[in-house]
C-alpha cells in the first residue's frame, strides 16, 4: 500500500486581525468567509488533507473557496495563520514545515516541490529563455555544472514538446499553452516527489488543453510523481484524479473517491457542482 | 470456503437538497456470491439494480448494511467503510466493473487502455504489451482498431474492449452492468461466450440483465429485483 507523502492537518488562513465575534471557530459568525464586524477574511479553516505516493488529489471549488491558498501556503508564498504540514524530506515529517527555517523552507521549495502557477507570469521569468528559466531552479536548488544543467533542461523541454530551436526563446514570446509546458518542465526540473498544480489549463483553449493534461497524466504514469491538482474543472478532476476534495468558503466540505463525488454528491453545494456538469 | 461477497441489508436513499426530493435506491437488500458463482440480479430499469452494484463498487456509500469482501491482500474487507487507499489497491487489482459504457478516455487508443489496466496492476511495461496484443486478439477487436480512439468503435467493439479492460486485471470479482444492453443479436452471443469463458476460468461474477433469459443458462443464482428490493 502506498504512503503518505505530504500531510496537511487544520491549515487556516487569515486576512485581517479578527474580532471576538468571528475568531472562536464558528463558521455561523461569518457571511461566507467574511466578518461582518471586523472585516476579515477566513481564507483558509481548518482544512487537512493527506496525499499518497504517486497519488493525484483534486481539489475543487468555485473561485475564492480556497483552493489556490492552500497551495500558496505549502509552497511558502503566503505564510498560514495556523495549522501544519508534514513531509516525509523534513524531520521524518515529525515536524511542521511550517516551523522550519528560511532555510530549510527554501530546501523544500526547491527539492520537495515543484509548482505550475495558473498564471505563468508568477511561475516563469518572461524575458529570460526557458533554458535559463529551468536552469535558475536548479540553481536555487544547488546545481552549478552549467553543461549538465543545459542539458536537462534540453532533456525537460523536449518532454514537454518544446521544438528544439525555440528553447533558447523567452517565454513571453510564446503562446499560453506553451508558457504552461515551459512551468511543468521547470517544475521537474529536480525532480520533485510532489507537484502542486493550479488550475494548469484554465483559460488554455480544448487542444492545448488536452496537450497540457496528456503531458500531467504522463508525468503522473512514468514518474510517479504525486500531485496535488487545482482545478474549477470537473471534466480534469475526473480524468486525472483517484480522490477528489470539495472547499467552499475555505472548508473541505466533502471528500471522497472521485467518482462518488460525480456521482454521488451528498453536500448541496457539491450537489450543484455536480449537477452543472455539462 | 468463505463467500467472495457477503452484502448485509443494504439501504441507499438518495437526496437532492435544490429539489429538496428523496429517492430511494434500494431497501434492505443482502446478496451473497461464493467463489466462481456466477450471479445474476434482473429486473425492470429503475428497480435499483445498479445502485447494488454500484454500492459494491463504492461509487455510493449505503446508508444502511454492510459488504464483506474477502480481499485476496487484506482478508475481509467491509467496503462500506474500509478507507479509500484501500478501495484504489481493490479496483486496481481485485474488484473490476464493467459498465454498458466505455467511459472513453480522451485520446487514449484500444491498446493504451488495455497497458493501463495491466500497469495498474504493478506489473511491468513489457509484460503488459504482449498481454494487450493476447487479449485484444483474444476479444476479436479487428487489429486496425488497435491504435485507434474508441471514440467511433461500434457499440459491440467498445463493449468488448471495456470487458478485456476489466479482465487483463483478472479480478476475484467482476461486476457486470449490463454488459448486452444495446447490443444487437450477434454481438451479444458474442459476449455471453466471453462471459461463458471467464465462468469457466473460475471468475467470480455478479451482473445485472434486464432480460436474464439470454444469460439464463449460465448463472448459478438468480434474483430479481423490484421497487429497490429482491422479490423472492
Amino acid at each position: 500500500m502506498n504512503k503518505i507523502v505530504l500531510q496537511v492537518k487544520e491549515l487556516g488562513k487569515r486576512f485581517g486581525e479578527g474580532c471576538p465575534r468571528c475568531s472562536g471557530g464558528d463558521p455561523t459568525a461569518l457571511e461566507r468567509n467574511y466578518c461582518p464586524a471586523c472585516g476579515t477574511v477566513y481564507a483558509l479553516s481548518d482544512v487537512s488533507l493527506d496525499l499518497f505516493e504517486s497519488e493525484v488529489l483534486g481539489i475543487v471549488g468555485e473561485s475564492g473557496s480556497g483552493k489556490s491558498t492552500v497551495l500558496n501556503c505549502l509552497y511558502f508564498d503566503l505564510e498560514p495563520s495556523g495549522g501544519e504540514a508534514f513531509i516525509a524530506q523534513y524531520k521524518n515529517g515529525n515536524e511542521s514545515i511550517f516551523s522550519g527555517s528560511g532555510q530549510t523552507r527554501r530546501y523544500i521549495r526547491n527539492h520537495v516541490f515543484g509548482k505550475v502557477y495558473q498564471n505563468p507570469v508568477l511561475g516563469l521569468k518572461m524575458k529570460f529563455s526557458s533554458l535559463a528559466n529551468i536552469a535558475e531552479k536548479m540553481i536555487a536548488a544547488g546545481n552549478r555544472n552549467v553543461g549538465a544543467m543545459e542539458n536537462r533542461a534540453r532533456e525537460l523541454l523536449t518532454h514537454v514538446s518544446i521544438p528544439h530551436h525555440r528553447m533558447k526563446e523567452a517565454p513571453a514570446n510564446f503562446s499560453g499553452g506553451m508558457q504552461q509546458r515551459v512551468q511543468i518542465a521547470k517544475a521537474l526540473s529536480n525532480n520533485p516527489p510532489i507537484l502542486l498544480l493550479d488550475e494548469v489549463t484554465t483559460g488554455l483553449d480544448l487542444s492545448v488543453q488536452a496537450r497540457v493534461l496528456d503531458l500531467v497524466k504522463q508525468i503522473q504514469r512514468e514518474l510517479s510523481i504525486s500531485m496535488l491538482l487545482v482545478s474549477h474543472d470537473l471534466g480534469v478532476v475526473r480524468m486525472l484524479a483517484d480522490r477528489t476534495i470539495v472547499m467552499l468558503n475555505g472548508r473541505v466540505v466533502e471528500r471522497g473517491l472521485t467518482d462518488q463525488i460525480l456521482e454521488d454528491p451528498q453536500h448541496p453545494y457539491t450537489q450543484e457542482l455536480v449537477y452543472s456538469l455539462l | 470456503m468463505r463467500p467472495v461477497l457477503d452484502a448485509q441489508n443494504l439501504s441507499k436513499r438518495f437526496t437532492i437538497h435544490q429539489l429538496d426530493k428523496h429517492i430511494t435506491g434500494c431497501t434492505d437488500v443482502s446478496i451473497r456470491i461464493e467463489p466462481g458463482e456466477f450471479v445474476g440480479i434482473t429486473g425492470r430499469s429503475g428497480s435499483g439494480k445498479s445502485t447494488v452494484l454500484k454500492l459494491i463498487y463504492r461509487t455510493y456509500l449505503p446508508q444502511e448494511g454492510t459488504i464483506l469482501y474477502d480481499s485476496n491482500e487484506f482478508g475481509t474487507v467491509d467496503l462500506t467503510s474500509a478507507d479509500e487507499q484501500t478501495v484504489i489497491y481493490l479496483r486496481h487489482h481485485e474488484i473490476g466493473y464493467v459498465s454498458q459504457f466505455l467511459n472513453v478516455i480522451p485520446r487514449t487508443t484500444a491498446r493504451e487502455i488495455v497497458e493501463t489496466a495491466i500497469l495498474e496492476t504493478g506489473r511491468d511495461a513489457e509484460f503488459a504489451r504482449t498481454e494487450t496484443e493476447r487479449i485484444l486478439a483474444h476479444f476479436e477487436l479487428d487489429r486496425e482498431l488497435w491504435d485507434s480512439y474508441p471514440n467511433n468503435f461500434s457499440g459491440g467493439e467498445k463493449l468488448r474492449l471495456n470487458i478485456a479492460r476489466a479482465m487483463v486485471k483478472h479480478p476475484r470479482l467482476l461486476l457486470l452492468d449490463e454488459p448486452t444492453a444495446s447490443l444487437d443479436g450477434r454481438s451479444k452471443e458474442r459476449v455471453r461466450l466471453l462471459i461463458e469463458q471467464l465462468k469457466n476460468e473460475g471468475t467470480t461474477m455478479l451482473g445485472i440483465f434486464h432480460d436474464l433469459e439470454f444469460m439464463g443458462g449460465l448463472c448459478d443464482k438468480e434474483y430479481s429485483m423490484s421497487l429497490g428490493s429482491f422479490t423472492a
